[in-house]
């Protein structure tokens, strides 16, 4: 029998019932269009929050350096190595010390008797990289580069908050403040931090210049990554900040996008997920049943094939395939209201919708297996009629 | 002397009811090429069980059926298929058209299972039913035909395929004294062109027609003279 005959006659045994053709794959449609909807939108929902999370959380990593003896766990210069990571997008090393959280600075030699111009501040060592890795920007100056720190020049960088407090707030004229009894010219004043917000009351110097109020070693490091290489570069910054001595590094790193994912989301979703499968199997029952009963009527129809010399494959292909047919039919059915629903919902709710091909391939797909195994019984069931009986 | 299409010997069919029915009596028969045999008897005297078991869609009990000089009682369910797919042409007494399908594609259901060519299937089967009278109906539905009419619409479905046997129950049992005349005319032709033809019937005008008569009175079978 040629595969377009047999083709041929499932549809046309389709057709012949158009109606109730329809109605078998209501149960398939409900099934697939729940499962695809489930689907869709949990993608679409995990992506909005990934989303959200972009610039801040998900790809801001910090290395914590603890104190060691005697060689420093991480050198000022390896700084160059992490950025030069595939992934990584500005990082920076800073030292901080006990000694140095609680340091007078003033911003002027004079002591005036009747105001208190002192203020206690944090001093901070950084890298030049300093304000792409906080997120931040020059809000007035500069920050110092890489001669400055070579000279060991007495330059330093105020938090927008220190400037405040230390009443400095224009640069043309090099204001100088004195931490300790050493003066330091301001040359830059950094502000608008979204990442390690207290950097804003601190002052920063060099870290050669760092050396006098013991800040020696790098003890922390930030770095922000491009969106998704969080996971991939807190991996490998380890090693690249200290050769052989990655293990002591303590490196946090944002949530992985699942691990972020809502708890509560996940069990709507499980939720939906077996009621999809539920309508699946409802509507395989269904397509089952409908099966079964057209074979019964059918059966003067077996008999006559029987005679004309259709054997029982060719009696159980064509029932099987009309079922599978119902079941690819109520697939795509499903499939296609599904993605108007998460286009739907995704509009209502003013996410990005996001189609994944793959789903929209394995409904239809799915709602033929569905279609397949609700056939099997039926088509077993006609196949093993003998002729006569089925033509009496 | 050639090889006989049908020969049949002590052909026994038992149904197992409550009580046992033997609906065939060891019924021996012969047939040749190009016969044209009628079948009579009364009502439930077992002319149908005959054309069963001529038509391989049932087995006997015991006996042997040998169809153009093989023997089918071992035959296993498939080969038996493919035997009665090829060889047998049936007129069922009830027609069996498909009402959703029209006449020609009634017709052309007859060569979807063998070996036939899809390729010029339509033209084969628009030939058949122009032979029986049909040819301007082609389009309608069964149920839209005048009961000669689907008689003539299953006899052409059982020349698709060209059988040589062609097995009827009642082919004119719808027919009028005309219609009858023109079927009977068409058998004849169709024997002269080899097709060896049995048919069961009730009418007089059909058993005068045919070279042979066969008699069935409670599963025994005799020739009439
Ligand atoms: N499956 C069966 N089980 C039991 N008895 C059966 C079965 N099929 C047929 N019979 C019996 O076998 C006998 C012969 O039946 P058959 O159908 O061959 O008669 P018939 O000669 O064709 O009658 P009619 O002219 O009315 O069509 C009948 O008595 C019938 O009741
Ligand atoms: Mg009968």
């Amino acid at each position: 029998m040629d595969v377009r005959d047999l083709v041929g006659e499932a549809f046309a045994g389709l057709l012949a019932r158009p109606v109730r053709s329809a109605l078998t794959t209501l149960g398939t449609v409900l099934g697939i269009t729940t499962l695809v909807i489930t689907l869709g939108v949990a993608a679409t929902a995990g992506n909005q929050i990934v989303g959200r999370f972009d610039e801040l959380v998900a790809t801001a990593i910090t290395v914590e350096v603890p104190e060691s003896e005697n060689t420093p766990l991480v050198a000022w210069d390896a700084i160059d190595r992490l950025t030069r990571l595939r992934g990584v997008v500005s990082a920076a090393a800073v030292a901080e010390s006990k000694d140095s959280v609680n340091l007078s600075v003033r911003s002027n030699d004079l002591v005036d008797p009747t105001r208190v111009t002192a203020q206690t501040l944090t001093v901070l060592a950084a890298t030049p990289g300093l304000p792409e890795a906080a997120r931040g920007r020059m809000t007035r100056g500069r920050f110092f580069d890489a001669g400055h720190i070579e000279r060991a020049d007495r330059v330093a960088v105020l938090g927008g908050q220190a400037a405040k407090m230390l009443g400095v707030t224009r640069l043309d004229r090099a204001p100088a403040i004195f931490i300790g009894r050493d003066a330091y010219t301001v040359i830059g004043i950094m502000g608008d931090l979204r990442r390690e917000r207290d950097l804003s009351t601190a002052v920063i110097v060099p870290p050669s210049v760092g050396r006098r109020f013991g800040l020696r070693d790098v003890t922390r490091v930030l770095v922000n990554t491009s969106l998704g290489a969080a996971d991939l570069v807190a991996g490998q910054a380890p090693t690249a900040l200290s050769p052989g001595n990655g293990d002591a590094l303590q490196v946090i790193a944002p949530p992985s996008p699942t691990r972020a994912r809502d708890q509560a989301q996940d069990d709507v979703d499980a939720l939906f997920l077996i009621l999809g499968l539920v309508s699946l199997v409802v509507g395989a029952v269904g397509i089952a049943n409908v099966t079964l009963v057209t074979v019964m009527e059918r059966v003067a129809e077996i008999g006559l094939r029987r005679s004309l010399g259709a054997a029982r494959r060719h009696i159980a292909a064509q029932f099987l395939l009309e079922s599978t047919l119902t079941g690819l039919a109520g697939g795509v059915i499903g499939a296609s209201v599904g993605v108007v629903g998460i286009v739907a919902i995704s509009a209502a709710k003013q996410w990005t919708p996001l189609l994944d091909v793959r789903l929209a391939v394995a409904a239809p797909v799915a709602g033929a297996v569905v279609g397949l195994l609700a056939g099997l019984y039926p088509a077993l069931r006609a196949a093993r009629m003998e002729p006569v009986d089925a033509l009496r | 002397m050639p090889e006989p299409v049908i020969e049949l010997d002590r052909v026994r069919k038992d149904f197992p009811s409550r009580p046992p029915v033997r609906a065939l009596a060891d019924v021996s028969l012969r047939v040749d090429r190009g016969d044209y045999v009628a079948v009579i008897g009364p009502s439930g005297s077992g002319k149908s069980t005959l054309l069963n078991v001529l038509g391989l869609l049932d087995r006997p009990t015991s006996g042997s059926y040998r169809l153009d000089g093989a023997e089918t009682t071992e035959l296993a369910d498939g080969a038996r298929t493919r035997l009665r797919g090829r060889r047998i042409g049936f007129v069922f007494q009830s027609f069996h058209l498909l009402a959703h399908r029209s006449v020609v594609e009634n017709v052309m259901l007859a060569e979807i299972y063998g070996d036939h060519a899809r390729k010029g299937r339509r033209e084969r089967a628009l030939a058949a039913l122009e032979r029986v009278g049909l040819g301007h109906r082609v389009g309608f539905l069964p149920d839209r035909l005048s009961g000669g009419e689907r008689q003539r619409a299953a006899i052409a479905r059982a020349l698709m395929g060209q059988p040589s046997l062609l097995l009827c129950d009642e082919p004119t049992g719808n027919l009028d004294s005309r219609n009858t005349e023109a079927v009977l005319d068409l058998f004849d032709e169709l024997r002269e062109h080899g097709l060896t033809i049995l048919v069961i019937t009730h009418e007089q005008e059909v058993s005068e027609r045919a070279a042979r008569r066969v008699r069935i009175i409670d599963g025994v079978l005799v020739e009439e003279a």
